[in-house]
This record gives structure tokens, sequence and C-alpha cells, in this order.
């Protein structure tokens, strides 16, 4: 097929195939996500009571959180929540832990080592790099900030 | 009351933060990773001009809990370690703030492969 | 000359199937040898291994069907979706018989049978043509990990869970009148879809082109066959085959199926677009489609089997999905 065929048909295709339903979706990521949250806030009140830092409390409570995830993945449960989820369980930390513990669980036929030691960044691999980019950038900016303002 | 009131803004803004991004997944076909690395890299942009940390107060684990807290963490960090070492803190600020969960998901994702393997999806 | 090709000897002889759970649980599972209802890993420890057990049991299955012992199987063409065609080299080592390899993505049953029956007809030796698909092997090749949590779109086809074989030989011997009497290759079509989760509209203009030539150098008319059977379209590929169709002055409407469509119950199993994968026609014509046959309920087939050529790393370089469609036309004799 010749370029501007291709680009036609591409759009033909685009336009014949059918939507997913947004506003469902949406409102479905919404409120499993929202529940996630709550979940977060509950292990927070919970965790206050321990008389730690504001900062571990918060970590402790993502350690809580990836937990579970990590749990419901190794028993074949996460991948059909998030099936339904959508968004709702992929952008609290609860899709950071499957991205990470669905790999793991996926490559230990190819071994420990070159099988779930090198698969298990597959897919948070490039939100760890991207972080630590991000924010090795916004260092160097605010040092030099902190060099010439203050 | 006051802790009702702290979990329905949990709620409303943990969910509204999902939204941007079940948009792109209908709308746009990006991929799950692409989405993830966006919403991490607009936390530590958001964190570092200081737009975050607003929202963390007042909605609590509805901004700590989706991944552009992650990246407000990383950001914190960073400030963090460049008050106190200069330059070097943004090598050293980055990770240091977000180890708990990186190395959580590490070790709880190995402990998973030792103990499960993958079943058919459905 | 044409682009069809006679193939005066050539019978399917016995075909088998052997299916996951969901195919089993789907419309045509009564139609299907073995299956494993439990969870779908036919007793081996990576799924890998559990499509190449497949490939041997569907095999083994349509050697007795046949009754035919190792050394009168000549050739076996036999080929699948996971990185060098593993499924198949591992699943069949074990027969003493000569193997040849091939690729044709989802069109691998297809391309199995034109092939065999062109051996067939023209050396008089009895060939096996055998495939394979397994949802999670695909899975974790071509999309995610098994356990990764995604949502699929609208269009997104799922891999099904299937391996087929089928006897082709030279003679009648079984008495099952199933007949191969012409096939036609398909040309390989990039019509330009970089979506992998819109497989239907990267294959259907494939499958269009190969419909209009065998239909032109046969001067047939749609409507004298029985049905003209697609590999995995799907829904959304079968309905832009149909429009394709349309504009090129055919209508193939009223005889049109495809396997993608007919392997589940799309709404109650929430399949989205349908079926796909080497299993998906291969299970489906050699278990449903071959029992028409059988049965007479049906006397006239074109099959199409449809692939589509990509791998993860054309998709991950932004390259976009060509489409195959190869024909076989079989009849009832």
């Amino acid at each position: 097929m010749k370029e501007t065929e291709k680009e036609k048909y591409k759009k033909y295709a685009e336009g014949h195939a059918p939507k997913s339903p947004t506003v469902k979706n949406c409102a479905v990521a919404f409120i499993t996500g929202g529940a996630i949250c709550v979940v977060g806030q509950a292990l927070t009140e919970l965790y206050s009571k321990l008389e730690m830092s504001k900062e571990d409390t918060g970590t402790l409570v993502s350690v809580t959180l990836i937990f579970i995830t990590a749990l419901l993945t190794g028993i074949g449960v996460f991948d059909n929540i998030a099936r339904h989820a959508g968004a709702g369980t992929l952008v609290p930390i609860t899709g950071f832990a499957n991205a990470v513990a669905s790999p793991a669980v996926d490559t230990k036929t190819e071994g420990y080592v070159l099988g779930v030691g090198s698969k298990i960044f597959i897919i948070a691999g490039p939100v760890i790099l991207y972080s630590t980019a991000a924010g090795a950038l916004y260092g160097v900016i605010y040092a030099l900030y902190r060099l010439i303002f203050i | 009351m006051e802790n009702m009131i702290k979990y329905l803004w949990a709620f409303l803004v943990g969910g509204a933060f999902c939204i941007p991004a079940q948009i792109l997944i209908d709308k746009t076909k990006l991929t799950p990773a692409r989405i993830l690395v966006g919403y991490v890299v607009a936390g530590v942009f958001l964190g570092a001009v200081g737009l975050y940390e607003p929202i963390v107060n007042f909605a609590g684990a509805g901004a700590t809990t989706p991944l552009t807290g992650f990246g407000y963490l990383v950001s914190r960090g960073i400030r963090e370690a460049v008050d106190e070492k200069g330059l070097l803190g943004a090598l050293t600020g980055a990770l240091s703030a977000a180890s708990g969960g990186i190395s959580a998901a590490l070790i709880f994702g190995l402990l998973a492969a030792l103990f499960f393997r993958a079943k058919k999806k459905r | 000359m044409g682009d069809i090709i006679k193939t005066d000897s050539a019978y399917i002889t016995a075909s088998s199937s052997v299916v996951g759970s969901l195919e089993k649980a789907g419309p045509l599972g009564e139609y299907f040898d073995i299956w494993d209802e439990k969870d779908d890993t036919f007793g081996k420890d990576s799924w890998e291994k559990s499509e190449s057990e497949m490939q041997r049991l569907a095999l083994k299955c349509s050697m007795e069907k046949a009754v035919l012992s190792e050394g009168e199987l000549d050739v076996i063409f036999a080929g699948d979706l996971i990185n060098q065609c593993i499924s198949s080299g591992y699943g069949l080592v074990d027969f003493d018989v000569p193997f040849l390899g091939i690729y044709g993505a989802c069109s691998t049953c297809a391309e199995g049978l034109l092939l065999s029956s062109v051996f067939s007809s023209y050396t008089k030796k009895r060939c096996a043509a055998v495939t394979s698909s397994h949802n999670c092997s695909a899975e974790r090749q071509f999309r995610f990990p098994v356990e990764y949590g995604s949502q699929r779109t609208p269009t997104s086809q799922w891999t099904v869970t299937g391996a087929a074989s089928f006897i082709v030989s030279p003679k009648n011997d079984r008495g099952e009148r199933v007949k191969i009497v012409d096939v036609m290759a398909g040309k390989s079509i990039d019509a330009g879809i970089t979506d992998v989760n819109n497989m239907g509209a990267a294959m259907a203009p494939a499958a269009a082109d190969t419909i209009q030539r065998y239909l032109t150098e046969s001067k047939r008319d749609a409507e004298s066959f029985d049905c003209i059977v697609t590999g995995d379209l799907g829904l959304e590929g079968s309905s832009i085959l149909l429009e394709i169709m349309k504009k090129k002055g055919f209508d193939i409407s009223s005889k049109h199926r495809d396997c993608g469509v007919e392997i589940y119950d799309i709404e109650k199993q929430d399949m989205h677009a349908g079926g796909s994968g080497c299993g998906c026609s291969g299970v489906t014509v050699a278990s449903y489609f071959t029992d028409k046959l059988k049965k007479g309920e049906m006397s006239d087939i074109l099959f199409v089997g449809t692939g589509a050529l990509m791998n993860a790393m054309s998709l991950q370089q932004g390259n976009s999905i060509p489409g195959i469609g190869h024909l076989v036309h079989m009849v009832r004799e």
C-alpha cells in the first residue's frame, strides 16, 4: 500500500473502532482509586498511634499497600481487579507494586538471576529511572538557585 | 466528624488523580508504563514548584498514595539533601526519600516470586 | 498463470484439537478432543512447556484417529507464536518424523494446511499440519507479565489457548471425505495500523485481498460457498472486512464467519473483539468446521487463515503491522 493509502486506512480504522466507555471507566477508576486512598488514610490513622515521625508513618502506609498488592499479585487476583479498575489500581502505589511483583512471579521460570533479577524492573525500571532523573534535574536547579539567591 | 471529612477528601482527591490516567488509557492508547512515568515525573515537578505540599496537607493519603506522591517524595528528598550538602544532594536525595517504597516493592516482589507461580489469567 | 494452486490429492483424514478452560467453556466446547479444565498448565511448570505439551497431545490424538504409526507419517509442518517456534520444536521432538518449522503468525494453521496439501498432492506423501498458541505464553511474550493488571480496549483480542493437528493424506484412506481442492498463498499487506490492540483492522485488508483474488480467479460467487471462514479477525476485523469487500464489489456478508468470533461467547465471556492466535483458527477449523464437512452439514468451505506479522520489538520501534491471509478451499467429497 502507498503511504497516503495507509494514512487514510489508519484514520478509517480509528474511526471505525468502538470507543472505550470512558465515562463508565472513569467512574470505576475514581471509585477504586478513591477507595485505595481511603485504605491508605485508615492505615495512616492507625499507624499514627505508633508515635513515629510523619515521614515514617507515610512510608509504612506505602509498604503495607505494596505488601497487599504483592500478595494479591501472587495469588493471581490483582490482574482480575485491575482489568475492571483500570487507572483506579494503576495510579495508586498499587500500580507500581504490581508492576514490580508481576514480572517477578512471571519470570521465575527463567531463574532467579536472569529471570526475576533482571525482569523485575521491566515496567517499574522506567519509573525509577525517570523519577531519579527528574529529581536530579530539580536538585541541580535548586542548588544553583541557592547559590545565587541565598 | 473531622475524621470523616479527612476520609472524604482522601477519597475524592485520590479518585480524582485517577481520572486523567483513565482518559489517557482510553483516548491515547498510551501504555501503562508511560502513564506511570508521566505521573511520577509530574509529581517531582509539582513537588519542586511547591504545589504538591498543600495538596498533601489537605488530602492526606489521597495525595500520597497516587504515584504523583512518590514523585513528590523524591522532590522533597532532593530539597533536603541539597540544603544539607549542596550540589551532591542532587544525586543522593532522589532515591533516599523513596527508598522505603522501592525496597518494599522489590523485596515483596521477590518473596512473591519465591512463594507463587503465575496462574492463568482467568 | 493465476495464484490458485490445485491440490488434486489432499485429504484431511483426521484432525484434533487441544484447548484450555475458557475455550472448553465457550460455545464450541463440545467439539474439542482434549482439554485442561483446571489451570491450563497441562501439568507442566512453564507456559512454554504447557504449549509444547498441547502440540504433542494434538499430533498424537490425530495420529490415533487416523490409525497411523510414526513410520507412516512422512513430514510435519508446524509452527506457533513463541520466539523461533519453540512450542513446535520441543513439542514434536519425540516424534520420529521429518519436521519442517513454519511461521505465519496466527495464519499458521492455514499455512500448514496449504503446504501439506501441496506437498501431499505433488509427492504423494502423508503430512501433518500442527499449530498452537497459549494465552499465557503469548501474553508474556507480546504484552505484559501474566499477573500484570491492565485494561483492554474494545478492539483487543484474547489469545486462544489451543493446539490443532491435521493429518493430510494423498489418499482418502479413512473415508472421511474431507478434501482440500485448491489453495492460495496470501500476500503480506501493510495497511498502516500501529495499534497492537486492533489486530483485526491490521489483518482485514490482507484477508480481503486474498478473498478477492480467489473469487475473481475462480470466477465463483461468494454465495456458492457454504461459508467463507476467516481466522481471527474478531468482531472489529470482520466488520471492516465486509466493508472493504463491499467497496470492492463483493458482498460476502451472508456467508462470512470468523473463528475469533465463533470460539467464545464474546458477551458472556467478556472477550472484547474475540479470540486470536494460531490456536484460534486451528482448533475451530480442526474441530467445528471439519466436523460439519464430515457430517455433510456443509460441503464447500473457503478458509482464510489470517495473521499479523509483527513482534514485540517491531511494535516498540513504532512499525506498522502487516497482515496476511492464506486460503485453503475445503470440500466434502
